[in-house]
């Protein structure tokens, strides 16, 4: 604690390790930083790239987590283009692509994640694309214009925005999904249902229970979807959304504990004092519900990132949040707080019809996890609850009429 | 542009030329400004960009969405001159604003 002038290594330049980096001189750590990332670009929020960005609402210096030069101006010392290709725990230093190594005192992964890739026949063609990167977002861009037909496959998250962006460019849009409903690893029924509905109505095309057989297409370029039932559906681009992988091998091929990510503690550290791991790469305690988790989720990088500069300044270390997220899809604002674990009742707050309504998950009267569509004091008390573990009057809840403060009260 | 001032919940002043076009949020967060969060990059779904605008600048800083007076209403000490910061676009207008912050965002 307190190394107030060790080297401190950051392995990736995303929204977790740019922001830690920010916030280490924010909390007037003075000591050398060298922050290495794989993209061209300064770390950037990923969040509009299938929003703002594809709408053409948002451009690389908005996008842009901190202008470049403040990497320099703050001796931050960062390097594009640059990855780390093995780490040696016993020598303190890590390899990186370019041949060169770097000694540390205190290491941070923050390697993010990779979409995974579609494990069939036609994957490889051009035009089949995924959604990380700022290049992903532009070359999908491209795509999104009146006349095109892209084709999502995965109805998570990431697909309907695109979906909801598409159709706001004017292109056609099919999302297939492999199980019976959209968001079925995220989201409750009612929700997919809510989802589904409000797409289908704006022109989207959902092919649930597909079965899809290959992607084909001409002359090296996908021209479609060959489903198992014969149909081949046409499409100009393909965009796959079926979740990503941890980047977390450098930190298992050197020995740390892995579990689907790098096993951390509150503090971000890993089973090596000396190296911290935060971001989509890690696997954390979840203090409101006992469990270790990988939320994958920008506000819990952000919070890991506090919990690492915390650590490394000697702070006291942050009070533990509500996990947390949101998506913006057409005029609706979806912002959920909690998880739904060990859930045993859910509770539908306002009508669903009416584009207002909220979604509560509850373990007997408390509530574990809340789903907002359009209702921010739902989404707002519904996180203090959790936060605060208070047994809730479930009638009450349940009637609209009843404000959440009262509910609360 | 604009010059902005924010002052944090201890005191500390921070000047900043803020470009026309961008948020009072974006002023503080690209130039590393303690005290604005915003972990949600200006999409007004985690009020942890509140501020507390000089009642000189009311009327210029433009009226809250019903979001954000949505959201305000449940985050911690909210006063009437309560903003999220995300929603205050940044004009000439706007030269010389001072904004304070709240004691935390979370």
């Amino acid at each position: 604690m307190g190394s107030v002038s060790a080297h401190v290594v950051v392995l990736g330049a995303g929204h977790a390790g740019g922001t830690l980096v920010a916030l280490l001189r924010q909390y007037g750590f003075e000591g050398p930083i060298t922050m290495v990332g794989d993209e061209p670009i300064g770390p950037y929020q990923r969040p509009p790239l299938s929003k703002a960005w594809l709408k053409g609402e948002a451009d690389a210096d908005s996008l842009a987590l901190k202008p470049l030069e403040f990497y320099a101006e703050n001796q931050i010392d960062f390097r594009p283009n640059i990855s780390a290709t093995a780490l040696k725990r016993a020598d303190k230093l890590v390899e990186l692509s370019d041949g060169s190594t770097l000694s540390y005192d205190l290491l941070v992964i923050a390697t993010g994640m990779r979409p995974n890739k579609l494990p069939l026949p036609g994957a490889e063609l051009s035009g089949v694309l995924s959604l990380r990167s700022a290049a992903d977002a532009e070359e999908l861009k491209s795509h999104l214009k009146p006349g095109h037909h892209v084709a999502i496959i995965g109805g998570g998250y990431i697909g309907l925005e695109v979906a909801a962006s598409a159709r706001a460019l004017g292109a056609e849009a099919t999302v297939f999904e492999r199980e019976a409903r959209i968001l079925s690893r995220s989201a409750c029924e009612v929700l997919s249902t809510f989802f589904t509905d409000y797409h289908r109505a704006r022109g989207v095309t959902f092919e649930l229970g597909a079965q899809i057989e290959r992607l084909v297409g001409e002359g090296g370029k996908v021209t479609g979807v060959k489903m198992a039932d014969g149909r081949t559906i046409p499409a100009d681009a393909v965009l796959v959304g079926v979740g990503g992988k941890p980047n977390d091998e450098i930190a298992a091929d050197a020995g740390l504990e892995t579990a689907r990510g790098v096993v951390v503690d509150l503090e971000a550290r890993t089973s090596d004092p000396s190296i911290f791991a935060i971001g989509d790469c890690s696997h954390r305690p979840l203090p409101h519900y006992d469990r270790m988790f990988g939320p994958e989720s920008v506000p819990s990088a952000l919070e890991q990132a506090k919990q690492v500069a915390c650590a490394i300044t000697g702070r006291p270390a942050p009070t533990p949040e509500v996990p947390w997220n949101w998506s913006d899809q057409y005029d609706l604002k979806l912002q959920i707080a909690g998880l739904p674990f060990d859930a045993d009742q859910i509770l539908v707050r306002g009508d669903p019809a009416s584009g207002k309504f909220a979604i509560f998950h509850l373990k007997g009267d408390q509530v574990q996890s809340v789903e907002a569509v359009n209702a921010p004091p739902e989404y707002m008390m519904g996180r203090q609850l959790i936060g605060n573990r208070k047994h809730v009057n479930l009638d009450r809840l349940a009637d609209p009429s009843v404000s959440m403060k009262e509910v609360a009260a | 542009m604009a010059k902005v001032t924010y002052i944090e919940n201890n005191g500390t002043e921070h000047v900043i030329d803020v470009k026309a076009g961008l948020t009072v949020m974006e002023g503080a967060v690209k130039n590393n400004v303690p005290g604005i969060d915003a972990d949600c990059g200006g999409a007004c779904a985690c009020a942890t960009c509140h501020v507390y605008v000089d009642a000189a600048w009311d009327s210029k800083t433009g009226t809250k969405s019903a979001m954000e007076e949505s959201m305000l209403d449940f985050a911690e000490n909210v006063e009437p001159n309560s903003r999220l910061s995300c929603q205050i676009k940044v004009s000439d207008e706007l030269d010389g604003l001072v904004v304070r912050m709240p004691e935390s965002q979370h």
